[in-house]
């Protein structure tokens, strides 16, 4: 699947590449320049890298094979509600697998991909730090523990839910003025 | 007074006396000498060989463990040798991690009969599998993006001669290592620079390929 940039990412892109004029032309940077593009755009598309390529002056394959070693790159948009499901211990032991395949399952996506429409992304994660919910998943910042397979249908109602409400709230101020 | 034959240094490899050019890595020198050593991402010239297949083993007197010949350089008076019992053992475990990785599919692959993977396996005497050592596939078969070569990732051994060359010829590598790990694997550049060099002309990388993982197409 490949995501082209939103109007929005362009935007962001444009503001990092403000500021990599503010890095010195020495190839230690690259790394901190990689983290300031993540930190702006939120993922790593290929026009960023290839900015910071440009600035340093080194050869486009060498950014990609520092970028793709480091886990903490990506090169996937996270979507608007990014799914976090713990594979920590305690939740490994009550079966979070499970957990991650309902999610990938409902969404047609894999662990580590967006959804077309950019609504949804599903990653791991290993410990949230509350073993005594576990299974847990992360939506956002919500966090939902003691999963089953039948709360995850749940969720996404949830989600919609506040989406129309928000939705509503949002057209009923607009008629308001 | 300085003259070619003031380099020449006495050494011995494997009992014998054999005279050579000092500071030149052992295994170029072996090789030229008729004493095989396996090895497989050493390309003759360089300058600082990655050592990475671990296969080019030797074993030098006063050094207690075995060393990698491609970045052991030549001093006077060293006694070398290249069988012993250490030395097939990292041998043998090298040649299984780097089977462990590789698809093997001797009867269909372009390559068989004159891959060096076959080739060192007879002279280690091993089969061609990975045991102990699981097998570990990648999920990509094979990259056909690049107008000139295909590339297949689970016959590649990751032994970096194409980076190698390519940088070599280029000034810059085109391609070059992606990932990590088990993960890791060749990533191609497109599009295609315009080059002074352009890939039509070189494939270096494809030539230079001992596993049949880059193949012109």
């Amino acid at each position: 699947m490949v995501y082209g940039l939103t109007p929005e990412e362009k935007e962001k892109l444009e503001r990092f590449k403000t500021k990599l004029s503010t890095f010195e032309k020495n190839r230690k940077n690259l790394i901190p320049i990689l983290q300031s593009a993540q930190q702006e755009i939120a993922y790593l598309p290929g026009q960023a890298l290839e900015l910071a390529a440009g600035h340093l002056d080194i050869p486009i394959s060498e950014v990609y094979g520092v970028a793709t070693f480091y886990n903490q790159f990506r090169f996937i948009p996270p979507g608007k509600y990014p799914i976090k499901i713990c594979l920590g211990t305690a939740c490994h032991i009550k079966s979070s697998d499970i957990i991650l395949e309902n999610f990938e399952r409902k969404l047609g996506i894999k662990e580590g991909q967006t959804t077309e429409d950019r609504q949804f992304s599903v990653e791991r994660v290993a410990c949230v730090g509350c073993c005594a919910l576990a299974p847990v998943a992360l939506v956002g910042d919500a966090l939902y523990g003691k999963m089953s397979p039948s709360k995850v249908e749940g969720i996404f109602t949830r989600i919609q839910v506040e989406k129309e409400m928000s939705l509503r709230v949002h057209s009923e101020n607009e008629s308001n003025q | 007074m300085a003259g070619p034959d003031m380099d020449m240094v006495e050494i011995v490899i494997n009992g014998k006396n054999i005279s050579v050019k000092a500071g030149r890595p052992l295994l170029e020198t072996c090789l030229s000498n008729g004493i095989y050593i396996p090895n497989l991402c050493h390309v003759e010239g360089m300058t600082s060989p990655p050592a990475s297949c671990r296969l080019c083993f030797i074993e030098v007197e006063g050094i207690p463990a075995p060393v990698p010949s491609c970045v052991t350089t030549v001093e006077p008076g060293m006694v070398v040798s290249t069988d012993t019992a250490a030395v097939r053992k990292l041998q043998r475990t090298a040649l299984k991690l780097l089977l462990s990785v590789h698809d093997i599919d001797c009867r269909n692959c372009p390559v068989n009969r004159k891959c060096p993977l076959q080739q060192i396996a007879r002279f280690l005497k091993i089969g061609l599998k990975s045991a102990p050592f699981e097998t570990r596939l990648k999920k990509d078969l094979l990259d056909d993006r690049h107008p000139f070569f295909n590339y297949y990732p689970n016959r590649c051994v990751l032994c970096g001669r194409c980076v190698y060359l390519c940088h070599r010829k280029n000034g810059y590598p085109k391609i070059s290592f992606a990932g990590r790990g088990f993960g890791a694997f060749i990533r191609i550049d497109l599009p295609l620079p315009d080059d002074a060099v352009s890939c039509h002309e070189c494939r270096e990388c494809a030539t230079s390929c001992p596993v049949a993982a880059l193949r012109l197409k």
